[in-house]
């Protein structure tokens, strides 16, 4: 079941953005045909393999790759020696700044393996099963050192360290000596103290979540070409090939102009796919044998060598007076950034108690390296992590002060003029009427079953604007090509069809859109941040507006009157001066087919910077049943309902709400990464590693709410993040109605939840 | 290293290729046939990306060893479309938004088909289960089992008819 709350104000005459039109890439996709990172061939493309660390730390004594030289077949082998040895230099890229340094040690281990599964050399040759031969004979003498994975040990004094020269940043005053802990964060408002002192009811409780991965079905795959001059071709599927051109530059030490990126389709990212692995690695195999490059990783890479999400462990203690409304909130974060800095640990900060309006509050955070692969963006970074702490208290406020939740929500909820916890004033938000939207639904209503409870929870994430380009060309024909240049993730290249249709007043068929590579479209920032309808649709909107300006400019000419005298109207020239009655209106074909003669093709380039991104709510409602006799959790009924601000194509805005619930469940029930006492993961494989399937979950209701964003020429809010922001506490808060047990340890395993039980019954 | 040579049959068509000994039928469709339409998620049979029929049973073709199909009847995505007319599944699929990424998507085209080949009038339920051996990241599923009781309601209408 899905439905639509418009708001009044949001109803213009819109044709075709709204409606649900089947896709533009839709045959491509059903039919096998539409061609993802593993699928690309080039002649003569080598088979590159990644020789990965077997140690969770461990300093590189040596590598001796002189057998693996000599295995006849084997062209290249490279190592960290191969690439430049970069200096500290941070990249502002996406949602998150990047440090170059540190990309470029991730991509090929220099000195010291910080992980198991980290790159440490790699070798080029004509076959897989070479390649494979070829790592088993190079030597690698390792120095094994003490790791640490838990954050906690991490922070511990006398820990491990994974860098020398790593001292706590955001402090009062620099550290004397180095750590594990990269920065802290802190932020505050009123005084805590005294509003604890005066609270009726203080709950607190300590909170874990564990690493889990975005999941994405596709493993990071490349093929890359060095030419003897210099330039360099790279294939890849990824969040943007912008991102990879500028990565592998840096990495590499090459102009950007020298490397020119072609997205493939790609196989899901939820933030997973905006850095790079394997591209400047095959670049650099492609320079040493002089063939093109073909790397595909296996799962078991996929897990080891790639970015999950930081597990956690917080704190999170609440005050309220009787009539519930929160009075102090205190919330500590403490969270794994892998081996290098750079967790989402401030966004989850940031996100923390944006849903509530609160005078007194404290949040820390701490973003600590680890022995564990780095963290990558996981969709909504950081705040589905802080929010089943932070959502989980405030059920618990709920449960002790007797309140709904929902109307404790509403007594803290933030309006529009609300400063922001994180620092903005609030504009143009729908949060409570989306509280409304779940408070007013069926299910909320409706009753529960033996064994069942319900749970509630909120979510809150920025969205993001930023910079992109799009074109619109219009053939002779009429008919119009939109180029940009952010893969299609989800379903975008249908949303950028139809506004640029919308714009243009052409049935959506007659619009064809394109994903460029970058030498064939101006610069864009990834697809990444919920930004890609709202920043780039911007930029299509607005390049579709520069063509109108165009044919009513021509049109005038034809008519000889003025531009202003000519309005755009369902795909045609309407001809409004009151002296020239007998114009009959001219269709874009018409003028499209003159344009050999009226200034010539018929094409428009926007880049622009978007501003204005409005941030989205979620309030998700979940029924579970628990099994008294395992502890196994089923969730048997969910509605997610989020003001997306106005839905392009509600089908595929429905979809992003259902995929970050799956995603979310998935987090709280099953999903983490379990690590052996070498710090080696333990569960690398989907079968270990279990993400929801379809037997796990019922059918995912949803609710947009539609409360405008008066930046984006249709409304529109990003989306695509929010939905996998309440879904771990919307699940807790169920468990714990459904046994009277608070669950604040992530994942709600079966024994987890059956010790819970027994720990109640005993 | 010697290698196999395989005679099978793959959507209709007679194939041949050599197959090292270790090679999977999926590595066989995807490097020696150009047949790229079914995905490799994990290569060890639990994403059900890399679904195809082998006589008319569904089977992870990572599991499979290329030898295995000598003298059988392979059926891939490929192979569904007929015509240029694509089958009423695919069609479903595009109707409900029932893909975002649309890796998956192959292997859950083929794997809808093999249920409604032996089961034509499913329960969710039953597919759901039948189904849970191929994993979507993006969907959270709900799509994905509309479309493919549409396309069932659909096929048996036009049985009837």
């Amino acid at each position: 079941m899905s439905e639509t709350l418009e708001k009044p104000a949001a109803a213009a005459v819109l044709n075709v953005v709204g409606t649900r039109p089947i896709r533009p890439d839709g045959a491509d996709k059903v039919t096998g045909r539409a061609t993802y990172g593993a699928d690309f061939n080039m002649p003569g493309q080598l088979v590159g393999k990644i020789l990965r660390s077997p140690h969770a730390h461990a300093r590189i004594v040596s590598i001796d790759a002189g057998k693996a030289r000599g295995l006849p077949g084997v062209k290249a082998v490279v190592t960290a020696a191969d690439f430049p040895d970069l200096a500290s230099e941070m990249h502002e890229g996406g949602e998150q700044a990047s440090n170059l340094r540190d990309l470029s040690l991730n991509v090929m281990a220099r000195g010291k393996a910080l992980y198991d599964g980290h790159a440490v050399a790699a070798v080029a040759a004509v076959s897989t099963e070479v390649a494979d031969a070829a790592l088993a004979l190079i030597k690698v003498t390792y120095e094994v050192l003490p790791h640490v994975t838990e954050v906690e040990d991490a922070m511990a004094s006398g820990a491990p360290l994974l860098h020398a020269h790593l001292f706590t940043e955001g402090l009062p005053a620099k550290p004397a000596s180095a750590s594990n802990i990269a920065r802290r964060h802190y932020n505050e408002r009123g005084d805590i103290a005294q509003a604890f002192a005066a609270a009726d009811v203080v709950v607190e409780q300590r909170y874990t979540t564990q690493a889990v991965h975005q999941g994405y079905i596709e493993p990071h795959a490349c093929v890359a070409a060095w030419a003897e001059d210099g330039r360099c071709e790279v294939w890849s599927s990824s969040q943007g090939q912008f991102m990879v051109r500028t990565y592998c530059a840096k990495v590499l030490g090459r102009e950007i102009s020298d490397i020119r990126v072609t997205p493939a389709e790609i196989g899901g990212g939820f933030g997973g796919k905006t850095t790079v692995y394997l591209e400047p690695v095959a670049l650099a195999l492609s320079r040493a044998s002089g063939h093109p490059v073909k790397m595909v990783m296996s799962r078991d890479e996929v897990f080891r060598a790639t970015g999950p999400t930081s597990g956690s462990v917080m704190h999170v203690k609440l005050g309220a007076t009787a009539d519930g409304t929160i009075t102090a909130a205190k919330v500590e974060l403490k969270f794994q950034a892998g081996a290098f800095p750079g967790s989402p640990v401030g966004a989850a900060c940031m996100t923390a108690l944006a849903c509530y309006d609160l005078a007194n509050f404290t949040i820390t955070g701490w973003d600590v390296v680890t022995n564990t692969p780095k963290v990558a963006a996981y969709r909504a970074p950081g705040a589905p992590i802080v929010a089943f702490a932070v959502e989980s208290a405030v059920d618990e406020l709920a449960v002790k002060l007797g309140m709904d939740p929902i109307a404790i929500r509403e007594k803290n909820a933030v309006h529009n003029g609300t400063k922001a916890a994180y620092g903005p004033t609030f504009q143009n938000i729908g949060y409570v009427e989306t509280l409304a939207a779940i408070r007013d639904s069926d299910h909320y209503k409706a009753p529960l079953g033996r064994n069942q409870g319900r749970g509630l929870a909120v979510g809150f994430w920025f969205n993001i604007g930023g910079e992109s380009t799009a074109a619109v060309h219009i053939g002779e024909d009429g008919s119009a090509v939109v180029v940009t240049g952010n893969p299609d993730i989800g379903g975008s290249r249908a949303s950028m069809a139809m506004m640029a249709a919308e714009t243009l007043g052409l049935p959506v068929e007659r619009v064809r859109p394109m994903i460029a590579d970058t030498a064939s479209i101006g610069y864009s920032m990834l697809t990444g941040g919920s930004r890609t309808t709202f920043a780039t649709g911007m930029a299509v909107v607005q390049a579709a507006e520069q063509v109108v300006a165009e044919l009513r400019k021509r049109a005038a000419k034809l008519w000889e009157t003025t531009v202003e005298q000519v309005e755009w109207k369902g795909g045609q020239a309407r001809c409004l001066d009151p002296a020239k009655p007998d114009k009959k209106p001219l269709t874009l074909e018409a003028l499209a087919a003159q344009s050999g003669r009226m200034g010539g093709p018929i094409s428009a380039q926007v880049s622009l910077n978007a501003q204005g991104a409005g941030p989205g709510f979620g309030v998700h409602l979940c029924d579970v049943e628990v099994d008294p006799d395992t502890g196994r959790v089923d969730v048997v009924r969910y509605t997610a309902a989020q003001d997306v601000g106005k839905a392009i194509h509600p089908a595929y805005v429905e979809g992003q709400v259902q995929g970050g619930v799956a995603q979310g469940v998935g987090w709280a029930l099953n999903e983490a990464y379990i690590f052996d006492r070498d710090g080696k993961m333990e569960n690398a494989g989907f079968l270990d590693y279990r993400m929801p399937v379809a037997s796990d979950l019922p059918m995912l209701d949803t609710i947009l709410v539609e409360v405008p964003n008066p930046r984006h020429p249709f409304g529109a809010k990003g989306v695509g993040e929010v939905p996998i922001v309440p879904p771990l506490a919307a699940v807790a808060n169920a468990v714990r109605a459904a046994i009277g047990v608070r669950m604040p340890d992530l994942p709600l395993s079966p024994p987890v939840v059956l010790a819970a039980m027994d720990r109640r019954q005993g | 290293m010697s290698k196999a040579h395989v005679t099978t049959t793959v959507n209709g068509d007679p194939v041949e290729f050599l197959a090292t000994p270790g090679m999977t039928l999926l590595d066989a469709l995807r490097d020696e046939l150009n047949l790229t339409g079914a995905k490799e998620g994990c290569g060890s049979g639990d994403c059900g990306a890399c679904s195809v029929t082998v006589d008319g049973r569904l089977v992870c073709s990572c599991l499979v060893l290329a030898p295995e199909v000598e003298g059988r009847r392979v059926t891939t995505i490929e192979g569904m479309a007929q015509g240029g007319q694509l089958h009423m599944l695919q069609q479903k699929f595009l109707e409900h938004a029932a893909l975002q990424c649309g890796f998956c998507t192959p292997g859950f085209l083929v794997a809808a088909k093999a249920l409604l080949d032996v089961n034509p009038d499913p329960t969710e339920t039953e597919t759901r289960y039948w189904l849970a051996g191929n994993l979507c990241r993006c969907t959270g599923y709900d799509k994905i089992i509309r479309a493919v009781m549409d396309a069932a309601a659909e096929l048996r209408q036009e049985k009837i008819a």
